[in-house]
């Protein structure tokens, strides 16, 4: 090979400015020159960061929320939008209920025994023809829920701790809208009833549950800071959106409609004072018994419709619609809800974009034959590599967060606008979201740039690279494969990379579809976005070995 | 460089007046492509490619694919035999990208248009034989597909009894097998255009899997239902593909030949401004 004979001559006659040029620095510089001097790549680049920005706000700008009553003055965007209730740590959640209260001041117990949970949701196994309305079958959703609760006040999104039972997931404690503990499992009957309690003291509630009344197990503490003197304790039963995740070939195809559920209960007691409270029912959120509207929709919950709430002999049945959990994106939300990553949906043709350029710094070397200059003047191949890598996952990282910032700066901006509830996430998530998509640029830039080393071919290197980071999202966006298989190919392909750009959580507790475009994935952030690192690493060594094995 | 050798022809034509359109003709154009193709390894693998990848897949979502009885599946079992055609068609773009950029690469494309010089007649001679490879490649690996599902679904619950079909005497899995040959095509034309426009192999198949694998994406997340629509009837990936549907054909946003034909129109769009860049441009 030429370049012995290239090298060592320079480090005899000239040996000073050799040590410089040998450094990592220089061919650093080295990289980074050939790449400015490119002016398709730089023109690339900026056509990726342009993309990106346009895509993202196309799509925000078309998410529209209109509504208004037939014949009647058609309104959009933010008018449209109920009162949104946020939880106490910031997040948009879902307050309605029904429930049977009275105050409580002080410290206190209550106790009750639910002997039955049933419920009725709307008949939507007729499959693709059914409409949401037609009518209501007996059974229950997964989290239909009836229980006792602790709340700070009737407001919708005030502090509350609940012990209940669940349609499909046994006793749960909930609290706080996002936190949920597991009891007791299994379904409750007249032959199984479950026993709960709450126990307050100064800020902190104690949940305990129990199959006989006397065997009483703790399920958890929470500690709800700033709960006031006196607060609501009682009954309660709410139901979400029955649906059912036909993972439809080819399409997304949620089937859902409204569901209530009703709870009966008896051997009430709740200890402290004021004693002998007088039970009030109100329908927190307008979540009481569904009733048929005016328009006869079974939907819309009946604000002051029929009473929900009967009590005869010591037994208290109650029934309620709505749910007390987080806002979720997706079609278990009853709001027009997006996430932080609908205004990033442009970095799919950004990663095209810095893929081709990526696959293209090494593979152009080899067809202009650059690469034996290049590799004459840096022996150590593996350093040539590096430098490439470097510099194009840096390039890919600027130009990823100046991309992911303007599009989500504008592009939630204009959701608000266009009456869609934007949800809210802590500044670090919001950071994690716009950096790590940069991030996530920036090392699918680096897999382009092993792969066209390993190759030699752009062709190639930038099919393997697109179709295996694209595709599989694609696929499992589109409910291509059963759920299972396309859970999979988020895990185990570099699409996993993706799930960096989550910022809501899978919250267990809310039946939502695990769906991409949902901005759910099945690992969580940080895991996700090791697969992708993992798969770079991969071809990256692979690329050093086939550099030091074959000629160039 | 094409004056000069349509001058030394004229002038040997005038000595010599033997066969005076030896070479230019559009069998001999087919010809000489034909021998390019033929006579490197890269087109061979990548048709193999094409029907191993297609089948492979199909065969993978066939085989994830239950449907225990007393349960809803809304599955359209053609189409998901087909699944593989995702990942088919970007070895085919592969395919027709390279036949055009390889030349560019290599400088061999003066020659061929030194020897060719109608440009328009050089870029339909491999039309054609790209066309024909990939339909006989795309006919492989959908029989293939759909022989599987034939095989395999019935066994995971998908019989006909209870309503679900795919095999070749059932007229709509019939229609999307046909469909998916041409569809394969016709990506294949599409790329090829693109490539003759853009002359680069690597921002070729980029641009081309743009246009393939974004458009999708982009419907899944678009709420407006105009877009949807627009994007359904008009985008060659979602227009296209509708040729696999055999279920619930009433709720597309194009039937499935005329979503075809949108794809069609793509290709042939693709091909025209190709065909225009190589005839204005200098090679």
């Amino acid at each position: 090979m030429t370049t012995n004979t290239v090298s060592v001559p320079r480090t005899g006659t000239d040996a000073e400015p050799d040590a410089g040029r040998a450094g990592f620095g220089w061919l650093l510089r080295s990289e980074w020159t050939k790449f400015r001097t490119v002016r398709g790549w730089v023109i690339g680049m900026i056509v990726a960061a342009i993309l990106t920005v346009f895509l993202g706000l196309f799509i925000a700008a078309g998410n529209n929320t209109a509504c208004g009553s037939p014949g009647g003055r058609q309104l959009t965007g933010k008018a449209c939008l109920p009162y949104i209730p946020h939880g106490p740590g910031g997040e948009v959640v879902t307050d309605s209920f029904n429930f049977a209260h009275q105050p409580l001041t002080g410290n206190g117990t209550i106790t009750a025994r639910l002997i039955s949970l049933t419920g009725a949701h709307a008949d939507i196994t007729g499959g693709h023809a059914a409409q949401v309305g037609s009518g209501l079958v007996p059974g229950l959703a997964a989290w239909s829920k009836a229980g006792i609760i602790i709340k700070q006040n009737l407001h919708q999104g005030s502090a509350y701790a609940a012990m209940m039972a669940t349609g499909s997931n046994g006793v749960r404690m909930q609290y706080n809208y996002t936190g949920d503990t597991a009891g007791l499992p299994g379904k409750v009957s007249g032959a199984s009833p479950r026993w709960l309690r709450l126990t307050r003291s100064g800020d902190t509630i104690t949940g305990y549950d129990s199959a006989d009344g006397t065997h009483w197990t703790k399920v958890g503490t929470v500690t709800l800071s700033g709960l006031p003197s006196t607060v609501q304790v009682g009954l309660f039963a709410t139901s979400p959106t029955y649906y059912v995740t036909n993972r439809s070939f080819g399409g997304n195809s949620n089937q859902g409609g409204p569901s209530q559920a009703t709870g009966v209960f008896d051997d009430v007691t709740v200890s402290g004072t004021p004693a002998g409270g007088k039970w009030a029912e109100v329908a927190v959120g307008g979540g009481g018994p569904m009733g048929t509207g005016p328009g006869g929709q079974a939907g819309s919950p009946s604000g002051g419709g029929p009473s929900g709430f009967t009590a005869a002999d010591g037994t208290y049945r109650l029934t309620g619609s709505g749910d007390i959990a987080p806002a979720t994106p997706g079609p278990g939300s009853n709001l027009p809800t997006a996430t932080l990553q609908q205004s990033l949906t442009g970095a799919f043709i950004g990663l095209i974009a810095i893929v081709v350029v990526a696959a293209m710094f090494f593979t152009a070397e080899y067809r202009r034959g650059l690469i034996r200059t290049t590799l004459a003047a840096t022996p150590r191949r593996g350093q040539v590599l590096a430098a490439k890598a470097i510099v194009a996952g840096g390039v890919a990282f600027l130009v990823g967060l100046v991309a992911s910032t303007v599009a989500i700066v504008i592009g939630d901006h204009l959701e608000t606008e266009n009456g869609v509830v934007v949800l809210p996430v802590p500044v670090l998530t919001e950071i994690r979201v716009v950096v790590g998509t940069a991030a996530m640029l920036a090392v699918a830039a680096v897999f382009a740039v092993a792969l066209g080393a390993v190759l030699r071919r752009s062709a190639a290197a930038i099919t393997i690279a697109i179709v295996t980071v694209v595709l599989p999202f694609l696929l499992a966006a589109l409910n291509v494969f059963p759920s299972g298989v396309g859970d999979w190919l988020l895990r185990l392909t570099p699409a996993a990379g993706l799930a960096i750009e989550q910022s809501i959580p899978n919250y267990p507790q809310v039946a939502s579809a695990i769906n991409p475009v949902q901005a759910y994935y099945p690992l969580s952030p940080y895991a996700g976005f090791a697969v992708l690192c993992a798969w770079a690493a991969a071809a990256l060594a692979l690329a050093v070995y086939v550099l030091r094995r074959r000629d160039a | 460089m094409t004056a000069m050798v349509r001058a030394s022809r004229r002038g040997r034509a005038a000595s010599r007046p033997a066969p005076p359109v030896r070479g230019t003709g559009m069998l001999d154009a087919l010809h000489a492509e034909w021998t390019k193709l033929r006579t490197i390894s890269g087109p061979a693998w990548l048709l193999l490619g094409v029907v191993a990848l297609t089948i492979g897949v199909g065969v993978a979502a066939v085989g994830a694919t239950h449907c225990p009885a007393g349960t809803q599946c809304p599955v359209d079992p053609t189409k998901l035999s087909l699944t593989g055609i995702q990942f088919g068609q970007a070895v085919a773009a592969i395919l027709a990208v390279l036949t055009i950029c390889n030349e560019y690469s290599t400088g061999m494309i003066r020659v061929t248009l030194a020897a060719m010089p109608r440009r328009e007649l050089v870029l339909a001679a491999k039309a054609i034989l790209v066309a024909g490879l990939v339909l006989v490649a795309a006919a492989l690996a959908v029989l293939g597909s759909v022989l599987a599902g034939h095989l395999i679904l019935p066994a995971h619950g998908f019989t006909a009894a209870r309503g679900f079909h795919v095999s070749l005497s059932y007229g709509p899995s019939v229609r999307a097998a046909v469909g998916s040959v041409l569809y394969l095509s016709l990506i294949a034309l599409l790329s090829l255009g693109i490539a003759a426009m853009v002359r680069d192999s690597a921002v070729s198949v980029g641009a081309v899997l743009g246009l393939l694998y974004i458009f999708p994406i982009i419907l899944a997340f678009v709420t407006n239902t105009t877009w949807q629509h627009r994007l359904e009837r008009w985008t060659p990936t979602n227009a296209g593909l509708t040729i696999e549907d055999t279920t619930g054909l009433h709720s597309l946003a194009i039937s499935p030949w005329d979503g075809l034909g949108v794809l069609a129109i793509w290709a042939a769009a693709a091909l025209l401004a190709g065909g225009l860049a190589l005839r204005l441009r200098d090679a």
